[in-house]
């Protein structure tokens, strides 16, 4: 028999009636379909047993408790700790997308050195040796004081043993990244004649004048203020808004006042002239617990009567007058401090101004004022072992000049960054960097990425792929808050007492390491004094000793608190002469009053202000997934930002709305698109925080513009603070 | 079939019809022997097919895998108090199913009877604090929300008419995973065809929840009465 193609054909088609005979084709279709279930990047949710686990959240200096919701080792959703002094339940859009940062691609996966421009992967013992031997070999060569380290932690025990780390090498250069909230500590320290810590009893006030504070974007503790502007809409509490743009906050206040912007110190002090002059003020506490009233009275009459005032601030006389006479008259009221969501440090003579306004109605340790609360040391830990190296080191000036340890000048050495790595004193030859991005967050962060390049040693700690990280020569990535314990301390304006504490919500998933360990470590293995400073195994044992009987409570609830503190009366707290509030305190009345932003008029004719939201962070991490997804489009559309312009300014110029423009500063240059918005004042023009990311994450990296590349910081000679709240700039048609 | 005969029949026409045109090869054939061979073909592919369809597709789909070790449910079974001391409902009303080791571990942190499975079992698994990976015979795809509480707790359904007398058995069947889907054949039946179902724990597909939900008289959704896929179907 021949197959020719009939009987081929006949041979297929018997296959095929035969298969119909048979159940392949029904079995294969289901089995096919149940495997297009099971492609690899289908997600597949886990199943087991659902845990929860009480933890904090690090991501911001916020401070809020978690409750982190687990199946099997898998964490699913974040929510806000019911019961938590801070958040009772709440939180905010970028704690809730916290898990996109523990699984989101932007991790760094293992300890990684840099050769010939590549990041390669080493072994965390190989990164160790090679960072002990580049300190060994600066140490031994007389250059202890040219290692610098910049922090963005914000105290806790892990920012404590990266100073001790620094100390115990000999550097006096330890950076911490300061914020509205330092400054106003400063103001509060100087003015109450010791180091204070300041909280605000926000959520008793029933008058707040808030001189450009965020309270509902994020301004100090997010969640906090949120429900505290909750409990104000509640009983009808007075919110008072004065800045340049018509921000959400001024939206939901009672009254907006559009101040020029800068003009924000000068505004406390016309609302104070007029109390004083009007003698609204609270006698009780001026004549029996404070002193330099008088010299503060005369300042405020001679540069701040009503008309200067509203000539500065651009505020009617009419309106600052009854500001001053509602504020003096409420029960309780309160004046904050710090622009936007608090990170930019101001100037000391606006936190004074502010905190001035607050004595002057007598808001200072009573409810719904300030509570002003004696620092205290927060470890006994044993004394810093020195060799000769680092005692010779820290007879060094810091970069900056001064003397290590000054108080005179805090901020500068971060505010001045850029100027100071290469040309200071001395340039700096190792940096370590620890919950920071300053390439990317710093002002003018161009600059300090050519004082990067220069910088021959630097090591990240970073559990992410950042601008900063591309600069540096080794990582040696931390676990994220969610793989870790580390203390959380109180938040920013926290009144009463509060420890929270972060803690291994998940194994760790990837070959990194907790910062305190790998310091630890690191001085373990430079050795002999270092080592001796170091007395604990690891930084779980630290912690533990540490926090003695409250580790207990902390690892069993999350957090530790004291709901009846209370702070110190006026008549315990200013009891002594050389104790009282002083209106007079060093650097106040004698100091430069108003910072003039940068870049003459002529060239620039508008003012460029950068601004905070909710949907945006602009610090050391940047915007999750979720989080960038929030943005409005007047805000970020594809990847062009947008500037905001009052319409009549836009007029002027012939922008129309949602076109293309270049926008000029004498800091940089960049293509932006317009948004006309009435909002804000002609004349003045405003982006957010929190955009242009470079890195690598494709969720957050090439959107829109960086603020920070067009405007540079300008010390405050009183503090060193960055006093800088905008810049002049250009904007035309392009 | 009338296809195939039409087809030939036109072939044979059209040799008959052109005869000045050049014969080939294949149409020297008589048209009778053409005919038979057709059919021979045909019967072929037909048998080919079948024999592929229900013997070797079958052989080949299912791959038999061994368990970690062996396990007796009867043994177990006389020790403890019915099969919700192992397979037990948590708190929030959700379904432990396969018990994870530190169940075990109360009883298990020694060696016990002394078997070499359970030797395997404690110096492997719990002395390593290691899960043991065991395959799942009556694991579902992932779409598939099953709820174990309102079947046992609330239709007060025993185990066994869904998974059989497992509890009896002394050792643990070896698990036939399908080579595409990666789940148990116990979800299809073991019957290929799916006929001559004599039990309901016999498979687990869709089909075998409806014929009893219908047998129930639930065949929809108890809140809106209508088709309930995303009951099931999450």
């Amino acid at each position: 028999m021949k197959i020719d193609r009939r009987s081929f054909l006949s041979l297929g088609l018997g296959a095929a009636a035969g298969t119909a005979l048979t159940p392949l084709p029904w079995k294969l279709t289901d089995d096919l379909s149940i495997w297009t279930q099971m492609w690899p990047w289908t997600p597949v949710p886990q199943d087991g047993e659902t845990t929860y686990v009480n933890s904090a959240c690090a991501i911001c200096p916020g401070g809020c408790g978690i409750t982190v919701r687990k199946v099997e080792d898998r964490a699913i959703k974040i929510e806000g700790m019911d019961g938590h002094p801070v958040n009772d339940g709440g939180i905010c859009p970028l704690g809730l997308s916290g898990l996109q940062l523990l699984y989101g691609p932007r991790r760094i996966k293992s300890p990684m050195k840099k050769e010939n421009g590549k990041w390669v992967k080493i072994s965390w013992k190989e990164a160790i040796a090679v960072v002990s031997d580049q300190i060994d070999a600066l140490r031994k060569n007389g250059e202890a004081q040219a290692i610098g380290c910049i922090s963005g932690l914000r105290k806790g025990t892990t920012s404590q043993l990266l100073e001790r780390f620094l100390l115990s090498l000999g550097s006096p250069n330890y950076m911490s990244i300061p914020s509205s909230y330092d400054a106003y500590e400063l103001a509060v320290s100087r003015m109450h004649g010791r180091r204070m810590t300041a909280g605000i009893d926000a959520e008793e006030s029933n008058f707040i004048l808030s001189f450009g504070s965020g309270v509902i974007e994020g301004w100090w503790s997010p969640v906090r203020m949120i429900r505290a502007h909750s409990v104000w809409k509640e009983k009808k509490a007075k919110l008072v808004q004065m800045e340049a743009r018509l921000s959400n906050t001024a939206a939901q206040a009672d009254k907006w006042i559009p101040v020029n912007p800068g003009a924000e110190a000068a505004l406390a002090m016309g609302i104070a002239a007029v109390i004083v002059k009007e003698s609204l003020y609270d006698k009780a506490f001026v004549e029996n617990y404070s002193r330099g009233f008088e010299e503060f009275r005369n300042m405020l009459l001679d540069a701040y009567s009503p008309d200067k005032a509203a000539s500065i601030t651009g505020v009617p006389s009419s309106v600052i007058e009854s500001l001053a006479r509602d504020f003096a008259g409420a029960s309780r009221p309160v004046a904050l401090y710090g622009r936007g969501n608090g990170s930019q440090p101001g100037t000391l003579f606006e936190a004074m101004a502010v905190h001035a306004l607050n004595a002057i109605v007598g808001a200072v340790n009573r409810p719904g004022g300030v509570w002003a609360v004696e620092q205290t040391d927060d470890n006994d830990w044993p004394a810093i072992q020195m060799d000769e190296i680092a005692k010779k080191g820290l007879k060094s000036p810091r970069i900056d000049g001064l003397d290590p340890g000054s108080e005179k000048d805090p901020g500068s050495l971060v505010s001045r960054f850029s100027e100071l790595a290469v040309s200071g004193e001395y340039p700096l030859k190792a940096l370590f960097i620890a919950g920071a991005n300053p390439c990317y967050s710093f002002p003018d962060s161009n600059a300090v990425k050519a004082a990067f390049e220069k910088i021959p040693f630097i090591v990240s700690f970073s559990s992410y792929m950042d601008e900063t990280v591309e600069y540096a020569s080794l990582v040696l990535p931390n676990h994220t808050y969610l793989e870790r314990y580390e203390d959380v301390p109180a938040p920013r304006g926290m009144g009463k007492p509060v420890r929270g504490i972060t803690r291994p919500v998940v194994s760790p998933l990837y070959n990194t390491r907790n910062t305190g360990d790998a310091v630890i470590e690191l001085a373990g293995k430079i050795g002999g004094s270092v080592a001796e400073s170091f007395p604990w195994g690891d930084y779980e044992t630290c912690l533990q000793e540490t926090f003695g009987e409250e580790w207990g409570t902390l690892e069993e609830e999350g957090f530790t608190s004291d709901s009846d503190f209370s702070p110190r009366s006026w008549e315990e707290a200013f009891k002594e002469d050389s104790g009282k509030f002083n209106f007079a305190s060093a650097g106040f009345l004698d100091s430069v009053r108003e910072i003039v932003p940068e870049g003459d008029d002529g060239s620039y004719p508008l003012i460029l202000v950068p601004y905070d939201t909710l949907r945006l962070s602009g610090g050391y991490i940047g915007d999750p997934p979720f989080v960038i997804k929030t943005v409005e489009d007047t805000v970020l559309k594809k990847r062009d930002s947008f500037v905001e312009v009052n319409p009549e300014t836009a007029g002027k110029i012939g922008v129309k709305n949602g076109g293309y423009a270049t926008l000029s500063t004498p800091k940089g240059q960049v293509k932006v698109r317009v948004n006309h918005y009435d909002g804000i004042k002609p004349g003045v023009i405003a982006m957010p925080r929190g955009l242009g990311h470079g890195g690598t994450d494709e969720y957050l990296a090439e959107k829109g513009v960086n603020v920070n590349e067009l405007i540079g910081p300008i010390p405050d000679p009183q503090s060193g603070f960055d006093g800088a709240w905008g810049i002049r700039a250009k904007l035309t048609r392009a | 079939m009338s296809t195939i005969e039409e087809n030939t029949k036109d072939s044979v026409d059209a040799a008959v019809k052109e005869p000045g045109a050049p014969e080939k090869e294949s149409e020297k054939i008589e048209p009778g022997l053409a005919q038979g061979s057709i059919i021979v073909s045909f019967v072929i592919g037909l048998a080919i097919a079948l024999i592929i369809g229900w013997i070797v597709f079958p052989a080949l789909l299912y791959s038999e895998k061994e368990q970690p070790f062996d396990f007796s449910h009867e043994v177990h079974n006389d020790l403890v108090d019915g099969c919700e001391s192992c397979h037990y409902f948590r708190d929030d009303g959700t379904f432990a199913g396969v018990p994870k080791l530190w169940l075990c571990r109360d009883c298990h942190e020694e060696v016990q009877g002394g078997t070499a499975d359970e030797e395997t079992f404690v110096y492997e698994y719990v002395w390593n604090d290691r899960e043991v990976p065991w395959r799942i015979y009556s694991k579902q795809p992932d779409c598939v929300f099953f709820s174990h509480a309102a079947h046992v707790v609330k239709a007060e359904m025993d185990c066994e008419t869904c998974h059989g007398p497992i509890g009896e058995s002394d050792s643990l069947k070896p698990y036939e995973e399908n080579v595409i889907t990666g789940y148990s054949r116990d979800i299809w039946g073991k019957s290929i065809s799916g006929l001559n179902k004599k039990h309901i724990w016999e498979s687990m597909k869709m089909d075998d929840c409806a014929d009893c939900h219908k047998e129930a008289g639930m065949e929809s959704s108890v809140q809106t009465k209508k088709d309930a896929c995303f009951v099931c179907h999450k």
